[in-house]
């Protein structure tokens, strides 16, 4: 009896050890990016586009890159939302049977695991057989793929679970399947496609292995889709990878700048979901 | 009236366009990374390319057995550091836990899946190997830090979430009576675990590790970053390995001006593209038929 009473105990230690190890892991990742990066931000560094030597500790900052993120992620997250919002109205019963339906479902999270320099790798074969160079274009369409499964996946979740009785009550005043989906299936499900409209954002904007190939990377801003563009995640990439402390010094400022976007858009995320869905019939 | 009918004809139907869209989307990829990487599949037999340790792109040798060893390493010991530690803590989660404390931790959790790959690189270079160059030293084996050791535990860490919340997600659908019989046996709580509510949930469980397993060959910058990018095959803990992710990510400037090399590069993406859509396909498939029951 006693020995089954200390594996009781024993293990209960070891779980919540586990569970200890995880959290100290996400709190120690997150204060010292924090500590390293506060430490070297400063104003200077959000505004300026990179001066000349800057790569060598020279003068300037890394607005390039902080808009070039904000042009990428916004471009790719418009589009995707233009694909991922009839899909996922397309995913309930009254567009395609069920087993088709599973069936998408499935090839949305296969997607969804697919390592992003897969999709950089396939954006750049695109590029090629368009003749585009490394473009914000080029970036826009390889971080659409990218998200373009979780966006789907989010929001199809949401609309799968709005009680079919709404929708019958639409049917029985004789609303057609696209009106119902107006006006019901999508208020009920505006505050998770909004949830899955961030998430898909934060995911975009953090990554940077789709961007290597096809964004390309810049010391300006870019003024037309055709331009190559700087990123957040690369910008931290390169600068970490000098040897120069300064220029390392701002890998860590621009990682805090991407943390405190990335960590305030899946925040917002959560927020969003939880305030909203008070007032939506469960 | 007719008007309306034709609008919801038409939208029905490029909605299902779509679908069809998206379902040919994973068949799209695959075969634009197979035009792109013929050329060097009509030049070197894939049993070459695969075998063949001499990575020499400007004698146009490409080899890519080192990569292939040193992406399996490294994933295999994120996965020996990453499962025990995220089982307990799933089945913590599952099983024991309070629902506030479970909430609370799935946001937390939540917000780890959502930090970017970068990020974990920065911490790696800044934290893990600095520690692993001097367990090194401490070992007696001379290292930079910058090692498959290095590699594998920020992959662990990176793995993490989505094993945790998988598996927590399958162990909370095995069903109450299974966990009544053993309790009502006299089972301890852990006993009743381990016997009852582990075995039945065994099959998510492993779909769970197959997920965490896929996303780690896949995941490029972090890994990168620190694990020292030599194409050898590493022979200890704290040698440096070259996965195949960063073998794409770090040649892509020049792989245009060599013969083959941007051939090579895709043919590398479709070897992931099939390695980790077929594990996660398989994955899927199993977790469906769990939820299904």
């Amino acid at each position: 009896m006693k020995r089954r009473r200390l594996e009781e105990i024993f293990f209960k230690v070891l779980m919540i050890a586990s569970l200890v190890i995880i959290l100290a892991i996400l709190a120690s990742i997150i204060g010292v990016i924090a500590y390293k990066g506060a430490a070297s931000l400063s104003l200077e560094m959000l505004v300026q586009t990179p001066k000349g030597g800057y790569y060598l500790g020279g003068k300037g900052g890394i607005a390039n890159a902080i808009v070039g993120s904000l042009y990428l992620a916004i471009g790719a997250t418009v589009l995707s939302l233009l694909f991922a919002l009839p899909l996922a109205f397309a995913l309930q019963r009254e567009y395609v049977n069920r087993s088709i339906a599973r069936f998408t479902r499935l090839t949305l999270d296969v997607l969804w695991g697919m390592p992003s320099i897969v999709y950089g790798a396939f954006g750049f074969v695109v590029m090629v057989y368009m003749g585009l160079n490394a473009s914000l274009l080029g970036g826009i369409i390889a971080l659409t793929l990218l998200m373009l499964p979780i966006m789907t996946r989010a929001m199809e979740e949401v609309i799968s679970m709005i009680p079919l009785e709404l929708k019958e009550v639409s049917y029985a005043v004789g609303a057609t399947r696209i009106e119902t989906t107006f006006a019901v299936v999508l208020r009920q499900a505006l505050p998770g496609i909004a949830t899955a409209v961030m998430l898909a954002f934060g995911r975009g904007i953090g990554d940077a292995a789709s961007l290597l190939f096809t964004a390309g990377y810049t010391d300006y801003i870019p003024h037309s889709l055709f331009d190559p563009s700087a990123s957040l995640p690369l910008a931290v990439f390169f600068q970490i990878g000098t040897p120069i402390p300064e220029v390392q010094n701002r890998a860590y400022a621009s990682a805090l700048v991407l943390l405190v976007i990335v960590l305030m858009v899946s925040l917002g995320a959560r927020l969003l979901s939880s305030r909203f869905s008070r007032n939506i019939l469960k | 009236m007719r008007w309306r009918r034709t609008r919801d004809l038409l939208t029905g139907k490029s909605m299902l366009l779509a679908v069809v869209a998206a379902n040919l989307l994973t068949f799209l990829i695959a075969f634009g990374l197979y035009l792109k990487s013929r050329p060097i599949l009509a030049q070197k037999s894939i049993s070459h390319l695969l075998f063949s340790s001499s990575w020499h792109p400007l004698e146009g040798k490409f080899g890519f057995y080192p990569f292939i060893v040193g992406t399996i390493e490294v994933t295999v010991i994120a996965m020996v550091l990453a499962v025990p530690v995220c089982l307990l803590s799933a089945i913590y989660l599952a099983e024991y836990s309070r629902s506030r404390l479970r909430e609370m931790l799935r946001l937390v959790i939540d917000v780890m899946a959502g930090i970017p790959s970068v990020i974990y690189g920065l911490f790696g270079v800044i934290v893990l190997v600095p520690l692993v160059r001097q367990l090194g030293q401490f070992m007696g084996e001379t290292t930079t830090g910058y090692s498959l050791l290095t590699g594998g535990i920020i992959l662990a860490i990176m793995v993490s979430p989505i094993i945790i919340s998988v598996s927590t997600e399958v162990l909370r659908a095995v069903p109450l009576s299974a966990r009544e019989t053993a309790l009502a046996l006299g089972a301890t709580k852990w006993e009743t675990v381990k016997h009852a509510v582990v075995k039945s949930a065994l099959h998510g469980i492993i779909s769970a590790i197959v997920l965490g397993f896929a996303r780690a060959f896949g995941e490029t910058i972090a890994v990168l970053m620190v694990v020292g990018n030599v194409a050898r095959v590493p022979h200890s803990l704290f040698e440096p390995a070259y996965p195949l992710p960063a073998l794409i990510a770090n040649n892509y400037g020049e792989m245009m001006s060599v013969p083959l090399y941007d051939s090579a590069l895709m043919l590398a993406a479709l070897i992931l593209l099939v390695v980790v859509g077929g594990f996660s396909l398989v994955a899927h498939l199993v977790l469906l038929r769990v939820e299904r029951r």
